[in-house]
This record gives structure tokens, sequence and C-alpha cells, in this order.
């Protein structure tokens, strides 16, 4: 270092020529998105093809091409071919990429907002409060239905963003929330749906079948209309995240100094909590709780391109839909024709994964 | 040195930095308690004062993090005050003291931070940004770090990585709270010339907490001392950092002799008996 001033002064001026240093901002690296499109859209029809019956991947091209007005195939395929792949697998498929994609965008927004890198969606009570909301559904002998309205995810719904507006509300000070007393407070009131849940379940006893198998998670009653609800929710939450961005990373600053970068943290983190917890509270609703896709999809993405959350999200929001469709590939096929809860399959991945990043080192650290 | 009139009454321009009767408190008990000082364009001023005596929290006031209780800051003749925050991040920049480092991003992103308050919520940096921030790395001696991850780099070069972010602000004000503690003895000095260099390159003023009095003797054109929320004394290196003040400011006592080199102030704790306990003033 101590280079003279005279000398700093010289290589400034001919800075202008110094070529400009990669940065996603300035050359933003679209083709990866792309190329991650293909991808997933290869995992997608690679596991609507495996089942109990299998469909190749060819036909199920043709099918799919078939549903387009432009295309026309002869339809050589059988016709329960036709109603397997459209009534069952792509409701289920669509749903496990449209909630990986969730929990991992979510994932990456809590891991950026928290500055954590063990935050994940159910690090502020989204879970808990979410099978806290699922139990009373059960439990207090409500209609499971109203009409065709299945009253479960709702509650879950319900139960998630109480519990996390619960925790936001106990961790408010006049001077701004701090992230620390955000969390504790997520934390205890996690334990408190939880132990609630547990006493629930004790004190009563109708069938918990529904009930444990929301808990393991899984897609297995998936339809269309499924997607169509998270959708709802998903789409104008990653908006919201993919267009701050810019501003997430400012916010890996401290808040002080991300302040005197002209940031209005306190408006901001509320807007980007808000938006992560309605990704992920609407994911679980449906597909009941789902780990380690949250923690890990955005711990690789930065791993491997980088912490810019320009482009930290819309990948980690792929890398999760494949790897849930993944998971749910084999949560089905491997033991067929009983299934696994796919909350195993992720947990049996993703934690050894997990462990063989901390052990490497390569995971960035607090 | 209380500016009692106009601020505009010397050399006909604003200054660049004039804090008036500034106040402040933590739960009722005052921290600032009618701080006055100012700081001209192309002046380096060194804030010294001992532990717990409000440089930090005197930082956050002029930087806009906190709010004062009473009094204004004013820069180029703007009180801050009002001022949506963005607005006032184009007027003054900061070094913190103790940073966080940020997962995976270059130093070369981490300096294109520093344009966050020119830019709209959805806009994106584009090239004069980029050269910008290039420029600014390379007036820190930073741009062969541009393409390293921040995460990497060591204490000195994290240092002035974080300088080069403030200097890409562009704002007439430039904040700094402790930028030599974390530092060796050769980072130190250099890190000083860096901004006695900056200040002339800039063209603004740089404000700078420290705790090393020799350190801030050598390279300052004023020392502010704070005590008791008020501005003790304000001058010239030679003419503040006195053996009496510094006795009653920090309550111990020392030497002031003059450094071979510069002539300025050089402090060192009294020995033989005449040793004081250094109390932490609240």
């Amino acid at each position: 270092m101590s280079q003279s001033a005279r000398e700093l002064r010289a290589r400034a001026s001919e800075s202008g020529d110094r070529p400009i240093p990669a940065s996603v901002g300035l050359r933003y690296p679209w083709w990866r998105l792309v190329v991650a499109v293909g991808v997933v859209g290869m995992l997608a029809i690679l596991a609507v093809s495996q089942g109990s019956v299998g469909i190749p991947p060819l036909t199920v091209a043709k099918i799919l091409a078939s549903k387009l007005p432009v295309f026309d195939p002869t339809a050589d395929w059988p016709g329960t071919s036709e109603t397997i792949l459209l009534q069952l697998r792509l409701p289920r498929v669509a749903l496990a990429g449209i909630v990986g994609a969730a929990l991992a965008t979510s994932g990456a927004a809590y891991q950026g907002l928290f500055k954590n890198p063990l935050a994940d969606p159910y690090l502020i009570g989204v879970a808990s409060g979410a099978g806290l909301g699922a139990t009373i559904v059960l439990i207090t002998g409500v209609p499971l239905f109203v009409g065709a309205l299945n009253l479960l995810p709702v509650a879950a719904f319900a139960g998630g963003l109480g519990a996390v507006s619960l925790a936001y509300m106990i961790a408010r000070r006049s001077t701004g929330t701090p992230l620390t007393t955000l969390i504790l407070a997520g934390v205890a009131i996690a334990s408190l749906a939880g132990a609630a849940t547990s006493l629930l379940m004790v004190r009563s006893d109708p069938d918990l079948r529904p009930l444990l198998s929301w808990l393991l998670g899984g897609f297995i009653s998936a339809r269309w209309s499924h997607s169509a609800i998270v959708l709802v929710y998903l789409v104008p939450a990653a908006a919201v995240l993919a267009g701050y961005g810019r501003i997430l990373n400012v916010l890996q600053l401290d808040e002080d100094h991300a302040a005197q970068l002209g940031v209005n943290v306190e408006r901001t983190k509320l807007l980007l909590v808000g938006s992560a917890t309605l990704a992920t509270a609407a994911a679980v609703s449906f597909s009941g709780l789902i780990g380690f896709v949250g923690l890990v999809a955005p711990h690789v993405v930065r791993l491997a391109w980088g912490g810019d959350y320009r482009f930290l999200l819309p990948m980690s929001a792929l890398v999760g839909a494949g790897f849930l469709i993944l998971a749910d590939l084999v949560a089905r096929t491997i033991v067929s024709p009983a299934e696994l809860p796919v909350g195993v399959v992720t947990a049996f991945c993703g934690a050894p994964f997990f462990l063989y990043l901390l052990r490497s080192r390569k995971a960035v650290g607090l | 040195m209380n500016a009692k009139t106009n601020p505009n009454h010397d050399y006909g321009a604003p200054q660049a930095l004039e804090v008036r009767d500034l106040r402040f408190a933590y739960n009722n008990r005052p921290v600032l308690d009618g701080f006055n000082f100012r700081a001209a364009k192309g002046e380096l001023v060194g804030l010294v004062g001992p532990n717990g005596t409000g440089k930090t929290t005197l930082l956050r006031l002029l930087s806009g993090v906190l709010r004062p209780l009473g009094g204004s800051v004013m820069i180029l003749g703007e009180e801050t005050r009002r001022m949506p925050t963005s607005e006032r991040a184009r007027l003054v920049s900061v070094v913190p003291q103790d940073p966080r480092t940020p997962m995976g991003l270059t130093a070369f992103d981490l300096v294109l931070l520093g344009r966050n308050p020119h830019l709209g919520l959805l806009q994106w940096e584009g090239r004069r940004d980029a050269e910008i921030a290039m420029h600014s790395m390379a007036l820190t001696g930073t741009d062969d770090l541009a393409q390293r991850r921040f995460e990497n780099l060591s204490g000195g070069e994290k240092q002035r990585v974080l300088i080069a972010l403030a200097l890409a602000q562009q704002a007439p004000v430039m904040l700094l709270d402790e930028p030599t503690s974390n530092l060796d003895i050769a980072h130190q000095p250099a890190v000083m010339e860096l901004l006695a260099d900056l200040k002339r390159e800039a063209k603004g003023a740089v404000v700078v907490a420290m705790h090393d009095l020799t350190l801030a003797a050598q390279f300052c054109d004023r020392i502010v001392i704070i005590h008791k929320g008020r501005n003790f004394a304000e001058g010239p290196p030679a003419k503040v950092l006195t053996e009496q003040n510094i006795e009653a400011v920090y309550g111990t006592k020392v030497r002031v002799m003059s450094h071979p080199d510069t002539g300025m102030p050089v402090v060192v704790s009294a020995r033989s008996g005449g040793v004081g306990s250094a109390k932490g003033d609240a």
C-alpha cells in the first residue's frame, strides 16, 4: 500500500481507460436464466413422464403441443395417458415447481433481510402458525369443505400470516424494528404455536391423518386450482422482491449505512418481509411444511454466481423449482406404489448437502 | 466560533457543513447540549474526545440517521433535517466504523452501492455510474481489487473500499467514524494521507472522528474537542491539543511534544507517578 497521493491521482486520471469490471447491474446474465428455465422445463417433462404408467417424454411433448393452437400432431397415444398427464401429473409437477420457487425466493429474501445465512422461509413463525391454523380447523370439527373450498389451506394461510404479524408487532419499536428481536419473537411465537398444536392434538380424537399428511408436506392432492391460488400471491410478491433487488444489495450493509445511502430502511423492511411471508404462507397452505428448499437453493446460487439480489432472486426461484420437482419425483417413485413425504426427500438431500457446504467452508458466514 | 450571523457571512459562500446549537439526548441523558461546529470546503477536520462523549452520535445526527432534539445541520447552506433520505444521501456520505461484510459481492459491486442516492427505485447503474465507481476506486488505490470478493479482502483493503463507496456518493461532506482504529501502523497514516488528498481532490469537507490524538494532529487542518456535549476547543492542532486541554477533558496527565518531521503535536501518557486514571466521561 502506501502509494503516494500523487501516484494515486495519476492512476485515477488514467482510470477512464481501465476496463469496467463485470457486474450484474451493468451486464445482466440473462442467458443463465434462460438456460435454467430450459433445465427446469426438461426436469418437468422428465417428472411427468415417470410414474405407475410411464409416458415417454416424446409423447408428453406431443400431448402438450396438441393443446397449443398452432400444432396439430396426430393423436397416436392412449387417451388414458392424456388424462393421467393433464389431470394428475402436470398439476402435481406444476404445484411442486411453483412451491419450490416460492420457498426459494422467500428464503433468499429472508437471508438478505435478516443478514443471516440460516434464515429460511419458516424462521419467523410462518410454519408453526400455519400448522396451528390447520390443526384448529381439523380439531374443532369445522367442516373441511365449504362447497368446493378446502378450508385447510385457508386456515394454514391465516395462521402463518397471523404468527408473523404478531412477531412483527411485538418487535416493533418507535425507532425501528430490530431484526434480532423480530427473529427471537418469531422463534418464541413458533414454540407457542407448536405447543398449542400439540395440545390440541392430544386433547381431541378426530381422525388426524389429513393433518399429519399436511404437516409432513407433499403434493398428493395437487390440483390446477392450487397452483393458480399460489400464483395469485406469488407473482405480486416476487415482483416486489425482484423490483427491490438492487435495494436488497444496499441492505447488505448495516442499517445505518443503508439509511445513509438513502434507503428508507423501515418501510422497505416491512414491505419485503410482508412480500416474502405472503409467498411462503401461500405455498405452505397447499404443500404443507417442506424444509431445506428455501435454505439451500439461495446458498447454491450465491456460491456459484455471487450475491447480487437482482440475479440471486430469480435464479434461486428456478433452482428451488427444479429441486422440488426432482424431490417430488423421487418421493412418489422410489417406494412405488407407496409414496414418501416430499419433506423427507428434501431433508435427505438438503441436509447432507448443507453440511458439505459448511464443512467445505464455502458457505459464507454470518 | 459560534456562527451568530448569516452562514454566508464569510467568503460569500456557505460553509460545506455548519452545525448550530445541536442538542440530543438518549433517555433524557443529554449527549449533545448546544454543539456548534463548521467545516469549510477542502478542509479535513478531526473530531476527538473521550469514549462515550458523543462522537458517533454526532456523526449519526449529521448524516440524518438520528433526529436532533434541537438546533440545525446545514450543508451548503441548506437545512438537512426535513430532506428526504435520498436527497440527504447526495449531500453527506459516511464511512462506518465497524461495517459488516456483505456476502458474495465484489469490491466493485460494493462501491457501486454508493450510487444508490443518485438512482431511482427501479433504475440500475449505468456506464457513468460504473466510471464514477472505478474513478473512486482508483483514487483510493483499490482499483486492482475491483473483481475480488469483498469478504476476502484484508482490513486495510476493506477500509479503503468503503472510502471509495463513500466517494462514489459524490457528496460535498464525508464523515468517517474511527477509520484507522482497526489498522496497523503502516495503514493508519496511509488512510489519513488518502483523506488529506481526497479533501483537495473532491473539494468537499472531510470530518473524521478519531481516538488517536497524535495521528489526528499530523493530518487534520483543524481539531474539535467534544466534551460534555459541547465544543470544548477548536482550532489548528498545535493550538488545541495542549497538555491543559487534554488533561481537562480526558482526566489524565499527558505530555505533548512536537513531531520531529511535521512539528505537529505528539501526545503521550505522562509517567512517573503522575499517571492519572483514564476516566470514562459520560
